[in-house]
């Protein structure tokens, strides 16, 4: 080994004694002190709180996105999934405010089926995920239009707005408190409790990094998959109760939404066909990400634009996580 | 799943191989006897056999790009994007006239070959997962197309509208240009030192380098061919609805619907086995499915969520078997 290759390990050595931060957090930083010069009046409650409550269903999705993507597979059909679930409560609910806690349980239900279903579809079948929850989403979204014979029609009660629109006046210290922030508050933290301080979170890892050894180890391989697609499920019906009650019934509110919670991950530093990843990075890569967006909204570009600098973004953030791995790898 | 599962023979044909004709063979049985169940012969004439084909001509010629794609085990999930962008241009710069009909076929052919272009050097030089490069590329290709327009746009001259209506020697003539390329892509796959690059990069792309093949151009040679060819079929839909639709792409969707015609085909997506025949035997079973679902009078929106499962299953029909634990 030459001279160099030594003291240039010797270098990256040292340079791993300092605190290990995801540097998704100093860009998520620097957005948020851009979208302060941009807009002074974000510094108030009502200001970051209504960015927050923007924020949180796509925050919630990556949660439970991350923990697919870190089993090593994709889910695609969670936007389908959000559809359904808005489209579903609204025909059930037929504007009656009573059957909310039900149907809320029965939405529930729902994404348990979706994901059991996705999740024994990718191991039992070995349908690669990609295709399992593409074919799934395609037939989310018909069942979707089937029940509601393509124009939805009804109301969401308040009482199921109650967790998308309500904010919560005169709390101590912030003032305004939007309850979406109280449900993606418990939901992540959960899903953080449950990935990061738990024997199954390990178990997600180390099925996704080497299937094979995770079941020559004696994991079950299945079940823990099938788990982590349950959780996405979850995750998106969630999701959903929190668009049915910020953005209202329509048969496209989940379109698109699959792709921004696979680039929050990404952004957060997963690491796509799995073994690695972090809840709360790509929490604030769903942040990071809705600040773009905000800021794109400010300087005055249009929607499609979004999409144009989201494909950037994506294929940015993927290319960079492979440079960095061929030079961790050496 | 046993672990020390004996290395079994290997048939001497192989089940990829004949599953495509054997599920053709009952798709047609199933579909004769309903239609002479339901006592609705006139469907067996040859004019509506032809019609049936007819319907799936950009569906088959997406697949024969993807067939390539597929067999390096990369993926293309750009293809409807491109779709729409590709009839839009081309009905935007043809405009009606058919003076512009060269230049128009030109732009589209080249914007196909630069898509193809980045999404093989993203993937092969940058190692972005393919699923994610193209499926980033698509949102790219998508957004610029929505920023520009919004509806259908331009219009293309009557005598393009040949490609689509016309016929050749009594048979229509996409008909006729979907068979070249078919026979094309199987000479070039069969006989062509690429076609052999291509399946050896696909079987195993260490091997291959180690054998001395340049597998990151043979890649991108392959998304270049996925691309031209969605390029075309975003040609053939515009001569066929007269004009390009930012939406056209997505509404038919070619992205999933082209994976799942070339996996009934038999070529698997891990890559280096299959061939461009058994994607024809695919698309004629799905457009046989789609006949019969208008033959039973089914609603649209059920339509897609019968499409949704028989992908799941047709997939999960061939990956079933298999021993890899799926990604």
């Amino acid at each position: 080994m030459s001279e160099g290759a030594v003291r240039k390990r010797q270098e990256s050595r040292s340079r791993r004694r300092l605190p290990a931060i995801n540097p998704i957090w100093f860009v998520l930083v620097a957005l948020i002190v851009a979208l302060i010069v941009y807009n002074p009046y974000f510094v108030q409650p009502v200001g970051y709180m209504n960015f927050l409550k923007r924020a949180a269903p796509l925050a919630i999705l990556a949660a439970g996105q991350v923990y697919v993507i870190v089993s090593g597979g994709f889910d695609l059909s969670v936007g389908s999934t959000i559809t359904l679930t808005v489209i579903g409560s609204s025909m059930l609910l037929d504007n009656d405010p009573d059957a909310t806690w039900w149907v809320i349980a029965l939405m529930y239900a729902v994404g348990l089926a979706v994901g059991l279903v996705n999740g024994l579809v990718v191991s039992v079948l070995r349908v690669p995920s990609l295709i399992a929850t593409l074919g799934m989403m395609i037939t989310l979204g018909g069942v979707a239009l089937v029940w509601s014979g393509g124009a939805p029609r009804g109301y969401l009660p308040d009482t199921f707005r109650y967790f998308g629109r309500t904010n919560i006046l005169d709390v101590p210290v912030v003032n305004i408190l939007p309850v979406s922030l109280i449900v993606l508050a418990v939901f992540d933290g959960a899903l953080w409790w449950l990935m990061h301080r738990t024997n199954y979170g390990r178990l997600v890892h180390a099925v996704g990094d080497n299937p094979r050894a995770a079941m020559l180890a004696g994991i079950p391989v299945t079940r823990v998959r099938v788990i982590a697609f349950v959780l996405s499920s979850l995750s998106a019906v969630t999701a959903g109760i929190l668009l049915g009650g910020f953005a209202g019934v329509s048969t496209d509110v989940g379109r698109g939404y699959e792709l921004q919670a696979i680039t929050a991950a990404v952004l957060g530093g997963a690491q796509l066909l799995g073994g690695r990843g972090s809840v709360s990075a790509s929490i604030a890569g769903a942040l990071t990400l809705t600040a773009i967006f905000t800021l794109l909204n400010f300087v005055g570009l249009p929607q499609p634009v979004r999409e144009v600098v989201q494909g950037v973004i994506l294929i940015t953030a993927v290319a960079y996580a492979m440079h960095r791995r061929r030079h961790a790898a050496r | 799943m046993s672990l020390s599962a004996a290395p079994a023979r290997r048939p001497r044909i192989r089940f990829e191989t004949v599953a495509p004709a054997a599920i053709l063979a009952a798709a047609v049985v199933i579909y004769v006897v309903l239609i002479v169940a339901t006592g609705q012969t006139h469907y067996l004439s040859a004019g509506n056999l032809v019609g049936v084909l007819s319907r799936s001509i950009a569906l088959a010629i997406t697949a024969i790009g993807q067939t390539f794609v597929i067999l390096t085990a990369s993926i293309d999930l750009s293809v409807a994007a491109l779709i729409s962008a590709s009839a839009v241009l081309a009905s935007v710069v043809m405009g009606g006239d058919p003076a512009m009909i060269v230049p128009a076929i030109a732009a589209v052919m080249a914007l196909g070959a630069v898509v193809g272009l980045i999404n093989g050097l993203v993937v092969a030089k940058l190692e972005v997962n393919p699923l994610i490069a193209t499926l980033g590329m698509a949102l790219i290709i998508q957004g610029c197309l929505s920023a520009f327009v919004s509806n259908f746009a331009g219009a293309v001259p009557r005598t393009f509208q040949f490609f689509a209506y016309g016929t050749f020697f009594g048979l229509p003539f996409s008909l006729v240009v979907l068979g070249a390329l078919v026979v094309l892509s199987w000479f070039v796959l069969r006989f062509t030192r690429f076609g052999a690059n291509i399946y050896s990069v696909g079987g195993n792309r260490d091997a291959a380098r180690f054998a001395g093949i340049k597998t990151a151009r043979v890649t991108i040679a392959a998304h270049v061919v996925c691309s031209l060819c969605a390029a075309l079929a975003g040609l053939y839909l515009a001569s066929r609805l007269g004009s390009g639709a930012p939406w056209i792409g997505r509404e038919g969707m070619y992205d999933l619907e082209s994976i799942a015609v070339v996996v009934i085909g038999g070529t698997i997506l891990a890559g280096g086995r299959g061939g461009v025949w058994g994607t024809v035997a695919g698309v004629l079973i799905f457009a046989l499915i789609d006949s019969l679902f208008n033959i039973v009078g089914m609603n649209a929106f059920a339509k897609q969520v019968l499409r949704g499962i028989i992908i799941i299953a047709a997939v999960g029909f061939y990956s079933v078997r298999s021993q890899r634990i799926a990604a």
